[in-house]
């Protein structure tokens, strides 16, 4: 019994203990500041905040990370619902014509006539989407660009590809050579990535025209994209394996993907993934489908939004607006953050800057960056974007296990979109 | 007693041979139950590049490198998320298992009108799973304006049926009723009679359900996953998901995920060997067996 109660008693110190150090973390600071919290994902975000919090004794921004992409769209819809959204919250592109609809992004408008000049008219129809309110401000885009083995390319001689069909022969050429190897992988798990490549295409998936919304993922850019990697997966061209997986990680290192569609911030991704392949890749623009064009979409890219139910609205926007147009903050994000800039005169500033570590040795990488990404397609986003991606994941993913062709993947998706929007009462045109 | 008379009958015929079948499927179940775990130990010891180029099972050299990364992430953050878990967890577990203790104790020993159907009630609870009733707390909170406080969390935590079911099953059989008839005769007050009296007997009631309560609650994600929207408020358990959740144009954390859950699961242990003593000897003792 004695022996027990010594032990008992230690246990309970130990809980009692925890206690007492979790407590004074509990007291808030009450002294007539304006307090913000904002969420966002982006890594090294609080070393940016805290220049304007040295800055701004009266607005104190609380940076609070609640993860990316879809979980946290619909964590914001569910606090906003319990009455206790953040003030500020980073949002993709695609996100925020759901927010808006359902009505937890605030209209900016009222304050941003200068910011507005701030940025390029294709980047900023992405967060007005077609009508005289602003739901946030630009943050980063995320321009899609090749990334290659060169070490690998040089090594079995292969051509770095200037037209998709072009990448199909490499691929071909690389899957008879060199067994173990694949050219690239097809992702059913990554919606923003194919959504991308269709961008490029041409694809339009939503529209308005006038109060209704015309909705067209099955178009023919679209489909075309489909059919062309639907007959790769099925040559084994292309691998069906999904990104993001350890597997993939593994494949990035040794070398057995020797390309990677992606977009601007691929550099974090590699030196993240993959650190010791640092100066064997290098980064072209996307093939195009036509010789001679220059055009890419957007992978990914995210808005500074200020929720609706902010007691502090003006000065949220403030400095929403601080965050993505003034150099130091913009400046900031780039080093610490890693993001491209959506602001114009960040991205002419970052074209003369050293290319990211990774690439050393690639000199010109941003002012490459910077041409490829005046060729991006400008894009309108749907109210149910979430929809249509998981619809993706499902269709693709049953595509590539039954080995069904690609395109009835997306016929489902685009029944699935529709259907969608008819049950949430959309006016929809046909 | 009845391992000793199996063991004499035993003896002559079968010379006491090992039961390969049975030591078998438990060696599976062993290496089931281990593998993973050895895993996490070692993929904790290697470095990003290390963790999908070596062999899976081969340890790797930068487990410090690793632990201080973690450290530094977000300031720390990660240790905030622990202590935050010890505070839900600890303190959760304590009022909980107190709380069972109070309410079995009630359950056992006092006749009162409508006892057996709030114990029905209550083993109709154990039944229900936790997670479903995730949703309807979270709107409850809401709709007082709890969410996303220390409170939210704690508060259901502390509710355990399977608690209260233990404590009065316990309470049942270690406290004589003779004891509390003495007590009362001597002039003890009924909360007299329970902290001074049955209490002590209860104690080893109350580490099983700290402990059952303890690694509920440390280990509980949906709950403070859909509770608490401030990332100062989150246990490791949610804390450990937004690093892995980091959307597409990030690389995931798989090394400080892995070094974080290495970390988050050591308390667990630590409680467990601690504490395992006065849980086994004080199961099989009791105030008038004794």
């Amino acid at each position: 019994m004695p022996v027990a109660r010594t032990a008992l008693g230690t246990g309970f110190a130990a809980g009692a203990l925890a206690l007492l150090t979790s407590c004074s973390m509990l007291t808030g600071a009450d002294d007539g500041t304006v307090e913000l919290t904002f969420w966002s994902w982006a890594p090294g975000i609080e070393e940016v905040v805290q220049i304007w919090n040295e800055a701004n004794p009266d607005i104190q921004v609380t940076v609070s990370d609640q993860g990316a992409g879809e979980e946290v769209v619909t964590k914001l819809l569910t606090a906003s619902q319990a009455g206790h959204p953040p003030d500020l919250v980073q949002a993709e592109y695609q996100a925020l014509t759901t927010l808006a609809a359902r009505d937890t992004v605030a209209d900016l408008s009222a304050y941003t006539t200068e910011a507005e000049e701030a940025f390029h008219q294709s980047e900023w129809s992405q967060v007005t989407m077609g009508t005289d309110s602003v739901y946030a401000i630009p943050q980063d885009s995320g321009p899609m660009m090749l990334y290659y083995r060169s070490d690998l390319f040089d090594e079995f001689g292969l051509k770095v590809p200037q037209t998709w069909e072009e990448f199909a022969e490499v691929g071909r050429q690389v899957r008879d050579e060199h067994p173990g190897h694949h050219i690239t992988s097809f992702s059913s798990t990554d919606p923003g990535w194919f959504a991308g490549l269709a961008q490029q295409a041409g694809a339009t998936w939503w529209n308005t025209r006038g109060d209704a919304w015309e909705v067209s993922v099955d178009d023919e850019p679209t489909l075309r994209v489909a059919e062309f990697w639907g007959e790769l997966v099925e040559e084994d061209v292309v691998s069906g394996r999904p990104m993001y997986t350890p597997e993939w990680n593994a494949a990035l290192n040794d070398g057995s993907l020797l390309t990677w569609p992606s977009a601007i911030w691929a550099p974090g991704v590699l030196s993240g993934n993959a650190e010791d392949t640092a100066g064997d890749w290098s980064m072209a623009p996307l093939p195009q489908w036509e010789e001679g064009e220059r055009t890419t979409g957007n992978w990914g890219g995210s808005a500074t939004a200020v929720a609706t139910g902010t007691s502090h609205e003006e000065a949220a926007t403030q400095f929403a607006i601080w965050l993505n147009t003034s150099p130091e903050a913009t400046e900031a994000l780039v080093l610490r953050s890693g993001i491209y800039p959506a602001a114009t005169e960040a991205k002419e500033e970052l074209a003369v800057s050293r290319p990211p570590e990774f690439f050393a040795h690639q000199e010109d990488f941003y002012e490459q960056a910077a041409q490829i990404s005046e060729g991006a397609a400008s894009v309108t986003w749907g109210p149910n974007v979430n929809i249509t991606y998981s619809s993706y994941e499902d269709a693709f993913a049953a595509a590539i296990s039954d080995g069904t062709p690609f395109t009835e993947a997306i016929t489902t998706m685009h029944t699935d979109t529709l259907s969608d929007m008819e049950n949430k009462g959309f006016s929809l045109t046909s | 007693m009845s391992t000793t008379q199996t063991r004499t009958r035993n003896r002559p015929g079968n010379n006491r041979r090992t039961p390969l079948l049975p030591t078998g499927i438990l060696l599976l179940g062993t290496l089931y139950c281990l593998v993973p775990l050895v895993w996490v130990v070692v993929a904790s010891t290697k470095n990003g590049s290390e963790l999908f180029t070596t062999f899976t099972f081969w340890p790797g050299t930068s487990l410090f490198d690793n632990i201080g990364e973690l450290t530094e992430y977000r300031d720390g953050v990660y240790w905030r998320w622990m202590a935050n878990s010890a505070l839900y967890a600890g303190f959760g577990g304590f009022l909980s298992a107190l709380l069972s203790c109070l309410t079995g104790f009630a359950l056992a020993k006092y006749r009162f009108p409508g006892r057996t159907a709030l114990f029905n009630i209550l083993l109709a609870g154990v039944l229900v799973p936790p997670i479903m009733l995730a949703v309807p707390q979270f709107l409850l909170f809401a709709e007082v304006g709890l969410t996303n406080t220390y409170l939210s969390v704690l508060l259901p935590s502390v509710v355990s049926p399977f608690g209260i079911y233990l404590g009065r099953v316990y309470a049942a059989a270690a406290v004589p009723d003779s004891l509390l008839e003495a007590a009362r005769t001597e002039g003890a007050g009924e909360l007299r009679v329970f902290g001074s009296v049955a209490l002590p007997l209860m104690l080893p009631g109350l580490v099983t359900v700290f402990l059952f309560q303890f690694v509920a609650i440390w280990n509980n994600f949906l709950l403070p996953y859909i509770l608490l929207s401030d990332d100062n408020k989150f246990p490791v358990t949610v804390g450990l998901y937004t690093l892995l959740n980091q959307g597409a144009s990030q690389p995931v954390l798989y090394t400080l995920v892995i070094t974080g859950s290495l970390l988050s699961v050591i308390p667990l242990i630590a409680l467990f060997l601690s504490l395992q003593r006065s849980w086994r000897i004080d199961l099989l003792s009791g105030a008038v067996k004794a």
